[in-house]
């Protein structure tokens, strides 16, 4: 894909986050969606391409009375949206539609009007994984780990350090979930969930959503924000079972997607500004920044405890305070697009001065899928 | 009312074989006939070259412990707090289990260690290969 011929125009989460007891996941879609509108100055009736997860587009589009001619469906967990931003860029440079509308909404804590996740009996999950008492992400995502740490000389003290520095982001954000600060000792002595991960190294369950808007580049100027353009872009998947990975020393999703995004981009790691990875749980900064190619696995773990993507660090991560800190509806890779995108418009609340390349790597399912986007505000 | 029980599995065709072989205490894996690769979980061609030509065949059951977590969350049919595991089998392939006749701490389950099948009979149809340390 050419870089720069696609930009975000809108961009914005649900008027609330957290707990919101009075409102339905149909309804978040469309509160997420009329904020994006009305932060791109434009009328619902302006959107001719439309991409969701989890709910189908039709119902989504039917909701907000939009008719597209293009659609984007693809749900393939958390990094869906990431998906969707490589697809919508592809179909507007292809001239299938002009303006794209992405949505994201999940009732993840009050569960109102949520789309039951059904897995059979007679799927291989549902055969192979399921009988061994696997229940909740937490009882999955961590399996791999201690092989992680194993082969790469990883310390608990060092996952625990991912942790604490997202919630030195999140204390700069007042729509952050959590704000009290946390020491290595807290989240080694709070509560197991599944070892090696403690309540404090899994994510947080909440309600939200959020939307974006996409056109071509040489609209994107007359609109009321600044255009934060589409540099690079790259997306895989690998299996829904974390047990049939190739390796739990890596992620195979995460170093397809990652590097074909930094080559389309065509820019190096030290040109990146800003990154965001989207954690789940707290292994996965130290995944990404190894399959990504920032440094070797080895290094991630002493390069977070070194203090290197904390505010004033030379590579700041999660500046939200991520999906740790800040919020977690479900599928987190929606809000890892927002933060990127707010950096890049310079309006962050943990603005990150003079930023111009940001990265955002998101992961589906456990490890299943992958979708990495990097945005400039340069053209 | 009986305790909720673990999950069971339903087989389907392209995985009775393997379902039948758990039942008869063995553990089925399948090799390509054309390029020799063992793969897991079941289908009826090669992941890795395609070919439809592949034989099932009885595996040692022994293997390794690769990586686990120890759950401590509720789940119906266990007691927390409960291993999940993966094996790797000496053929190669990974598979999800629980490991047995062994504590549920991070000091007695150590990465590496060798394990060997130990199968569990859920009910007359589904048994399923459970792991325990190896013997010897």
């Amino acid at each position: 894909m050419r870089r720069n011929q696609v930009a975000v125009v809108g961009a914005a989460e649900t008027t609330e986050l957290g707990i919101i007891p009075n409102t339905s996941q149909i309804q978040l879609h469309a509160d997420a969606a009329l904020n994006a509108i009305a932060d791109a100055g434009l009328k619902l009736s302006d959107i001719d391409g439309f991409a969701t997860a989890v709910e189908t587009p039709q119902q989504i589009a039917h909701y907000l009375g939009i008719t597209p001619t293009w659609v984007d469906g693809t749900s393939v967990g958390g990094c869906s949206f990431m998906l969707h931003v490589r697809h919508a860029a592809a179909a507007i440079e292809a001239g299938l539609c002009k303006t794209v509308l992405i949505t994201h909404a999940e009732s993840g804590k009050s569960n109102i009007g949520r789309t039951p996740r059904m897995v059979g009996p007679d799927s291989l999950n549902g055969q192979f994984e399921l009988p061994y008492g696997v229940t909740t992400p937490a009882s999955m995502f961590p399996i791999p780990v201690l092989r992680y740490m194993k082969t790469h000389g990883i310390t608990h003290e060092q996952i625990a350090m991912v942790a604490v520095v997202q919630r030195e982001w999140a204390a700069k954000n007042p729509r952050a979930t959590f704000k009290t600060p946390i020491t290595v000792e807290d989240v080694l002595n709070s509560r197991m969930i599944a070892y090696p991960f403690r309540i404090l190294q899994c994510c947080l369950v909440t309600d939200g959503g959020g939307a974006l808007i996409l056109t071509s580049a040489d609209r994107a100027r007359d609109f009321p924000n600044k255009p934060v353009y589409i540099l690079g872009t790259g997306e895989s998947v690998e299996t829904p079972m974390v047990s049939q990975m190739q390796t739990f020393d890596s992620s195979r999703a995460f170093k397809v997607a990652g590097p074909l995004a930094f080559k389309e981009a065509g820019i190096t790691h030290k040109d990146v500004d800003h990154l965001m990875i989207y954690d789940a749980f707290a292994h996965l900064p130290l995944y990404g920044l190894g399959d990504l190619g920032f440094m070797p696995h080895e290094e991630t773990g002493k390069f977070i405890a070194g203090g290197h993507t904390r505010p004033g660090g030379k590579l700041p991560l999660n500046t939200n305070g991520g999906g740790l800190s800040y919020m977690h509806s479900g599928m987190y890779g929606m809000y890892a697009l927002q933060e990127s995108v707010r950096q890049m418009r310079g309006i962050a609340p943990a603005q990150v001065p003079g930023a111009k390349i940001s990265v955002c790597h998101g992961v589906g399912g456990m490890f299943a899928a992958s979708g990495t986007i990097i945005f400039t505000n340069e053209k | 009312m009986a305790e909720p029980a673990r999950a069971k599995p339903k087989p389907t065709p392209e995985t009775q074989h393997f379902w039948d072989g758990t039942q008869a205490n063995e553990l089925r894996l399948q090799r390509c006939d054309a390029c020799a690769n063992v793969y897991f979980p079941p289908r009826p061609f090669c992941p890795s070259c395609a070919s439809r030509k592949v034989s099932v065949f009885k595996a040692s059951g022994k293997g390794k412990l690769y990586s686990y977590v120890i759950h401590h969350r509720p789940a119906p049919g266990f007691t927390p707090p409960y291993a999940i595991a993966v094996v790797e089998l000496d053929e190669g392939p990974r598979l999800m289990t629980n490991i047995v006749e062994c504590p549920q701490t991070p000091e007695a389950l150590e990465l590496d260690m060798k394990l060997e099948v130990a199968f569990e009979k859920l009910d007359d149809k589904i048994t399923l290969p459970l792991f325990r340390p190896a013997k010897g």
